[in-house]
């Protein structure tokens, strides 16, 4: 019962879909190759000036001398740590934003992250932990933190704006915990402490970026293979449910894949501040809001901590961690957000 | 003409310890419209929710085309009966066309490609609900009556035989709740579609449904044609209102007065 008219219909908005999503694909690949440029340029510039030939030459595993040390110890982990770290900050972001419609429920504000930092800095200070011990209690301490905030937030349902604020209110408390904790500590465990404190790139070293290079592909796949869910569920949980999605469990899968993917990268680089909040709706001024946001949010996170890093070793009067400089980046966006929402009278 | 029963047996239902259903035993019109009617937490929208398995029932069961609606797979569910609840939620910025265009996702899989049936299904709906001009429009910037319309195209997009609305004419002014109401009977009548719908305005409701419901403290009150079920004694037993009811010129349908306290010649 297609009439000339449906058909016609049809016609015009197959076209209007083909064009956005081409828009959609030049932007991901604009974001891809940006990307693979910065990385391209973190290994070849820094205090001194390597020549691209020499980089190649290194990363191929030959032993250059002079650059064998700067690109291939120095330079080559940091950007590998700074690149897996913002594509896992900035899908989980993203899930978590899309999965609770709020761009104020990443896992950065809500106090998932702090789980990870609290658990860490008490496994240093009190239990003498260090190494893989303190990542791994790290990561279960964000998960339990997790699922606190998901049954203190839960009555009937999840509702974003009171699992925010339930969040907000753990975030503190566990704030309060970490600030306890180091004026417990000694100053010999202060400095190891300190990394989980304030996200660095710094010194990165295979050994801690290996764990975090096998949990991306891992939960970001588990991620991306529920992005049309996670889309659906933006309508609202009846809604999602009336077009079949399993509410319950994309929500759990979702819940647990990007919480470990965020445990994970702060094991790795530490809670590099606000890329998992910046990055989805960084992401959404390029590619508009019609499909997923996660791999566009993945990309532009690791964008993020790429170019911040680059900016906080070498474009400041003197050398700082890349989470300040995100920091200082997140939290005017932070207010930005709350003063609209008062303006549109709406809630958080 | 579409054959599939939707029948409630003995449904109980509510929430957390709260029961709200008190055994509910129905059986629905298949190809005609089905208008839910009761008080203020009467059971309503929940005897919908649980038909419609987003709520799990504690006792009974829902049966489409004789098997147990909450264990069939949610996507096959999906693409038989639809459900538009009662404040869904655009998202941010989303256009019409896009907004119309998820209807379609019980008929995808994980990795299954967008294609020119999806296309027709979504320019049919917006064609029956006469969205069609507001195609690239954001859905926050339209008005309420439009918003709906966009919604109704939704689940028509979905392409269900069996389609539950929960009070899919509240907060419109009058034009509108006629627009609407006369768009699903256009449905009814064009596809066969089942429609069952919760409504608020008796009269609305005895003009348009074929088979009228009344729900009284969670118990079914009566069902059938509106000039069996719409009477004074109805009225009385389900809203406790005095009301006169007359015969609609239009329609020929029973139409409600209502008895206040004031204005009523006495």
């Amino acid at each position: 019962m297609t009439t000339p008219a449906v058909s016609q219909l049809a016609d015009s908005l197959a076209v209007g879909r083909r064009r956005r999503l081409v828009r959609r694909q030049v932007v991901i690949w604009v974001l891809l190759v940006s990307l693979l440029a910065g990385f391209a340029l973190t290994l070849m510039l820094g205090q001194s000036y390597t020549p691209p030939g020499d980089v190649v030459r290194v990363l191929l595993g030959e032993n250059v001398p002079g650059a064998s040390f700067t690109v291939g110890r120095r330079r080559l982990p940091r950007a590998v740590m700074s690149i897996v770290a913002g594509l896992s900050f900035g899908l989980a972001g993203a899930a978590y934003q899309t999965m609770l419609r709020n761009t104020l429920a990443s896992p950065d504000i809500i106090g998932i992250s702090y789980g990870a930092s609290a658990a860490a800095v008490v496994g240093i200070v009190f239990f003498g932990l260090s190494g893989t011990s303190v990542s791994t209690l790290a990561i279960l301490v964000s998960l339990a933190v997790a699922v606190l905030i998901y049954v203190l937030a839960f009555k009937g349902g999840v509702n974003g704006t009171r699992l925010i604020l339930v969040g907000i209110g753990i975030a503190a408390l566990l704030e309060s915990v970490v600030a306890y904790t180091l004026m417990r500590a000694g100053e010999w465990n202060l400095q190891e402490a300190i990394r989980w404190l304030s996200g660095s790139v710094n010194g990165a070293t295979w050994g801690q970026i290996t764990p975090l290079l096998i949990a991306l592909p891992v939960f970001g796949g588990i991620l991306l293979s529920r992005a049309r869910q996670l889309e659906t569920l933006r309508m609202g949980d009846d809604v999602a449910a009336a077009l079949g999605v399993g509410v319950a469990t994309t929500r759990i899968v979702v819940l647990v894949a990007a919480t470990v993917l965020v445990a994970f990268a702060t094991a790795a680089a530490g809670p590099i501040s606000f890329v998992a909040f910046l990055a989805g709706p960084i992401a959404t001024q390029f590619v508009g809001r019609a499909g997923s946001l996660l791999i566009p949010s993945a990309l532009t996170g690791a964008l993020l901590v790429l170019v911040g890093d680059y900016i906080g070793q070498f474009l400041l009067p003197s050398r700082y961690p890349v989470g300040v400089i995100t920091g200082a980046l997140g939290a005017p966006f932070l207010i930005y957000l709350i003063v609209r929402s008062n303006r549109t009278g709406g809630s958080l | 003409m579409t054959d599939h029963t939707l029948k409630v047996e003995r449904l109980f239902a509510g929430y957390g310890a709260r029961s709200v259903l008190e055994g509910i035993d129905l059986e629905l019109l298949p190809g005609k419209i089905t208008a839910i009617v009761g008080a203020n937490a009467s059971g309503k929208s929940t005897l919908l929710r649980a038909m419609s398995r987003l709520l799990a029932p504690s006792d009974g069961r829902v049966l489409l085309d004789g098997k147990a609606v909450h264990q069939l797979p949610a996507k096959q569910l999906a693409r038989t009966m639809g459900l538009l609840p009662q404040s869904p939620i655009a998202p941010d910025g989303i256009t019409v066309s896009d907004l119309v265009g998820r209807g379609r996702h019980p008929h995808h899989g994980t990795f299954s490609r967008w294609s020119r049936t999806d296309d027709e299904a979504v320019a049919a709906a917006m064609h029956a609900t006469r969205t069609s001009d507001l195609a690239d429009r954001p859905v926050d910037e339209l008005s309420g009556g439009q918003r709906q319309r966009v919604w109704i195209a939704m689940a028509l997009a979905q392409g269900t035989d069996v389609l539950l609305l929960d009070e899919p004419t509240t907060f419109l002014d009058v034009s509108h709740q006629v627009e609407v109401l006369d768009i699903l009977t256009d449905l009814n009548r064009t596809r066969g579609t089942t429609i069952v719908m919760v409504l608020h305005d008796l009269n609305l409701a005895s003009r348009y449904a074929d088979q009228l419901v009344t729900l009284c403290r969670g118990c079914l009150h009566l069902c059938g044609e509106p000039c069996n079920v719409l009477t004074e004694q109805t009225v009385r037993e389900v809203f406790g209102m005095e009301c006169r009811v007359i015969n609609d010129p239009l329609s020929g349908r029973p139409h409600m007065l209502p008895i206040g306290r004031h204005h009523t010649g006495g």
